[in-house]
């Protein structure tokens, strides 16, 4: 059996093995940290920083960063909570996300987590860009205007579908989701059943025809935080 | 797509044996002969690499140098730093415009000539400068440029632009540039002093590597390229790392606003570099390295390409080196393509593989796995230059000079308002009073030490020292005058850093936009003191959340700022009596709609 490591995450003392990530030894001890790039069985990825949590005094992305021995991780914490507000915040603004009609609501993880930091407006200004909208496959859909980048769905479609139906082009304020074709998805190999169509944690990559067919009030999280599965999983005692 | 060009493309894909590691020399050579790298021609590379079409857009579309609109078949890029904009860039960049008849983005209706502007091109101390295609061009003035653009209208060579040669080995033949060293001042000199050819090479394969790499440790080298990291140390984990095949970096890519010592390196001891690049590879036994080298840089590439053949045929590399049975290795160049951020080490790799530039994620360090996912060591011009003098004189010798943390000297880069711009070797700790001294700017207001990413730093500050533990700085030190803005200079790095912020991570990509959002709020006077703290803790929440270095220093032009000029923002902002909230400008905000309707609001313009 490998060797247990033993750190601190915000004054409780959780065990993890060698190798493994911040987040999810945190995760296995019932300790949630909050996540948006990150999908359990991909590649962790670094991109939202929503992550960032306080290794000694420094900011480190969880999902990403291994677990030492005698670690000091600082997570549910005032000044750590304010970081991720202002990155859920910087999200928002970079896009157009209108909440109230979009069929992801309820089961959008970035709603979710404003919900859960208490997030009503943002306070940085929008940025209104302008971005489009891909509606030429038969059964998916790309509505970038909510595209968060986070790149999910890019390692989806590699590490999971076999495929490369996805990747990012341009740089910096000019990033963007681009699929493997010209310019529609509809001439690429993607396919509605496709792990990388399930992974978009927002209403940027939809399955067509199934929007609205659960009811508010039965979506992901309409009755508990985003999270709360982890929290409550936590070892008794 | 024409049939001859796509025999061109097909030929530039077999030259590069179809291999997707070589994508940034194969979408260079289209760029180069093609004029864009289009559509249709990225869907031809792909199929010739068989890789998917979005892989190489996803590269194609990352550096600034790739169009994917034709260009001209010469292009000028402008530099837009602040220290040329200081010495008259922007109306070069005007009268560029006026004779070209364009503006800048645009090309000429004939497809001759494209202009664009570009960050810093490290010809700082001899600004405003642009490069034409890959030849440099320095010191220009309004009438230079419609010189420049009469002389290319009569003959579309850009080479013929340089009718006189710069000093040292600028006149060589190979490089052929006007551009100057401007090495004013080396006290003790280290990098720029005589060293004969070879022989701290065969010193170095008579030691074991073991040797070498105490030798550095004792040395207490730290890497000249910003970071500062213990060169023993990484050289010692790279050595440790498991793996048969590994590799040493020259990082050339320079790339920090008012940093040009690594291009004078470069240009007057492409040996001693090359020479530490072999020593490293023996310490840690790698038998191939690659120097990267920024596409602004083009014009050295002949020449040094010359250096390392020459050096492959007195033995200096390839197989033996310098007598040493067992011991191969061999250096290549490889070109970027336009991104300060392929200057950081992770992102450096990532390009040389032919991917986007963007930082990987650390561990593992590129000593445990970097190119090719091989143990390598990524390492500064300056620095390997520095260890090529360890090894020559001993350790001892050098850590003599310096100050206790930081051992040796320093190149800076000095630039901006000061009557000797160049490069400076200063022993580390002397004091930015005594570098202002020599070269000129007892006048200073404030500088920038450590370029953008550095610290803005008030006269009341100057005894300040330079070395690792207070002022630390890759070289860069820009000079402003008691006349400049620096709330404008403090709004053109944020500008820098936002056009070249890969976009990898939520806060760099979107926070530095904010930052710029709220500065021109305040340049344009409508600033509140609240907007002061607002820049404060938004630039804090990037400096702490960003996942590389850029987007870790990307603020600092405005927190340091902060700190240090306080009267100079409070000057800039006034407190609201009226109710209006802080941040909001209904005359802007209702500017559309009237534009819609056809007349001005009459509550828009009544009281602000
Ligand atoms: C955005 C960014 C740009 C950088 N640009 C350079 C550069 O142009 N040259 C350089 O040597 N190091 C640069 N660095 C630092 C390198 O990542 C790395 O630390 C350095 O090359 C290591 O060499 P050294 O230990 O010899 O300094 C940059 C870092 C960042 C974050
Ligand atoms: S489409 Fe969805 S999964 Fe893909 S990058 Fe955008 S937000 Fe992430
Ligand atoms: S900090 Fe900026 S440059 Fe670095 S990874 Fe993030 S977006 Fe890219
Ligand atoms: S979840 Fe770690 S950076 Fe996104
Ligand atoms: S060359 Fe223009 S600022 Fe460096």
């Amino acid at each position: 059996m490998s060797q247990k490591i033993e750190l601190t995450i915000d004054g409780r003392e959780i065990s993890a093995v060698p190798g493994q990530t911040i987040l999810s030894a945190a995760e296995e001890a019932g300790v949630y940290i909050p996540r948006l790039c990150h999908l359990k069985g991909l590649t962790p990825h670094g991109s939202c920083r929503i992550c960032t949590v306080l290794v000694n005094g420094r900011p480190q992305s969880a999902c990403t960063q291994p677990v030492a021995p005698g670690m000091l991780v600082e997570n549910d914490t005032p000044k750590v909570n304010g970081l991720r507000r202002n990155l859920l915040d910087m999200l928002f603004v970079e896009g157009n996300h209108f909440c109230m009609f979009c069929e992801k609501s309820g089961n959008c993880e970035l709603q979710a987590l404003a919900y859960r930091f208490g997030i009503t407006a943002p306070k940085y200004p929008y940025m209104f860009p302008q971005r489009t909208l891909d509606a030429s496959h038969p059964d998916i859909l790309i509505e970038r205007n909510r595209c968060i980048l986070c790149g999910r769905c890019v390692r989806a479609s590699q590490e999971l579908d076999g495929k490369h139906a996805f990747d990012f082009i341009g740089r910096g304020a000019h990033k963007r989701l681009h699929v493997n074709a010209e310019a529609r998805l509809a001439d690429t190999d993607a396919a509605v059943e496709d792990r990388a169509v399930a992974a978009c944690p927002v209403g940027s990559l939809l399955r067509k025809r199934v929007g609205y067919a659960l009811p508010v009030g039965r979506r992901a999280y309409d009755h508990q935080p985003i999270g709360s599965e982890i929290s409550a999983a936590a070892p008794q005692g | 797509m024409t049939p001859e060009l796509e025999s061109a493309v097909r030929e530039i894909c077999a030259a590069h044996d179809r291999d997707p590691l070589r994508l940034m020399d194969i979408l260079r050579a289209v760029q180069q002969r093609c004029g864009s790298i289009s559509s249709p021609i990225i869907a031809r590379i792909a199929a010739e690499l068989r890789i998917p079409r979005v892989r190489v857009e996803s590269t194609a579309t990352f550096y600034a140098f790739f169009t994917a609109q034709p260009t001209g078949r010469i292009v000028i890029r402008v530099c837009n730093d602040v220290i040329d904009e200081l010495q008259g860039g922007q109306r070069v960049l005007a009268a560029f415009e006026q004779e070209l008849g364009i503006r800048v983005g645009e090309t000429t209706p004939d497809g001759l000539i494209t202009l664009t502007e570009t960050a810093c091109i490290g010809m700082c101390d001899q600004a405003p400068a642009a490069l034409v295609n890959d030849v440099v061009v320095t010191r220009l003035s309004t009438d230079r440029a419609r010189e420049i653009v009469q002389a290319l209208r009569a003959n579309p060579d850009p080479k013929a632009l340089v009718t006189r040669l710069g000093d040292g080995n600028n006149g060589h033949a190979l490089v052929g540039a006007m551009v100057e060293n401007n090495l004013r001042y080396a006290e003790p000199a280290y990098v720029f002093s005589p060293l004969a050819r070879g022989v701290a090479l065969s010193k170095a394969v008579a030691m074991s590597p073991a040797e070498i790499i105490r030798a550095v440790k004792v040395s207490r080298l730290r890497g000249r390229g910003g970071a500062g990291f213990p060169t023993g140390m990484k050289w010692e984990f790279a050595r440790a790392a498991p793996g048969d095949r590994k590799f040493i970096v020259c990082n050339a890519d320079e790339g920090e606003p008012g940093t040009f010592k690594d291009r004078v390196i470069l240009t007057e001891c492409p040996d001693r570099v090359f020479a530490g690049m072999t020593i490293a590879g023996y310490a840690i036994g790698a038998a191939e390295g690659v120097l990267y080298l920024r596409a602004e840089y083009a014009y050295l590439r002949a020449f040094l390409e010359d250096v390392l053949a020459r050096r492959r045929a007195e033995g200096l590399l390839g197989q033996s080196v310098a007598g040493k049975a067992g011991f191969n290795f061999d250096i290549r160049i490889q070109m970027g393509a336009g991104a300060y951020i392929c200057g950081e080490e992770t992102a450096l790799l990532n390009s040389c593989e032919g991917l986007r530039g963007d930082p990987r994620n650390r561990p593992p360090f590129p000593a445990q796995r970097g190119y090719l996912g091989c143990p390598t060591v990524v390492n500064n011009v300056e620095t390997l230059c520095k260890v090529v003098k360890i090894i020559q004189d001993g350790p001892a010798a050098f850590a003599e000079h310096g100050s206790a943390g930081s051992s040796g000297t320093k190149l800076l880069s000095i630039s901006g308002d000061c009557k000797r711009p160049g490069v400076y070797e200063v022993a580390f700790g002397v004091t930015l009073r005594h570098v202002l001294e020599l070269c000129g700017a007892e006048d200073a207001a404030a500088v920038q030490v450590g370029g953008p990413s550095g610290q803005l730093v008030p006269r009341s500050q100057y005894d300040r020292k330079i070395c690792y533990d207070d002022l630390a700085t890759g070289g860069s030190v820009m000079v402003f005058g008691p006349q400049r803005d620096l709330v404008h200079v403090v709004r053109r790095y944020l500008d820098f850093f936002a056009e070249e912020s890969c976009g990898y991570c939520t806060p760099c990509r979107v926070g530095t936009r904010l930052l710029i959002e709220r500065l021109a709020h305040i340049q344009a006077g409508r600033g509140s003191p609240d907007d002061l703290a607002y820049l404060e803790e938004l630039g804090q929440t990037i400096k702490l959340t960003s996942r590389c270095g850029l987007g870790q220093t990307a603020a600092n032009p405005v927190l340091t700022s902060l700190k240090n000029f306080p009267e100079v923002w409070a000057g800039r902002v006034r407190a609201r009596s009226n109710g209006h909230q802080p941040g909001f400008d209904l005359s802007t905000a209702v500017g559309a709609a009237e534009l819609i309707v056809g007349r001005r609001s009459a509550h828009a313009h009544a009281a602000s």
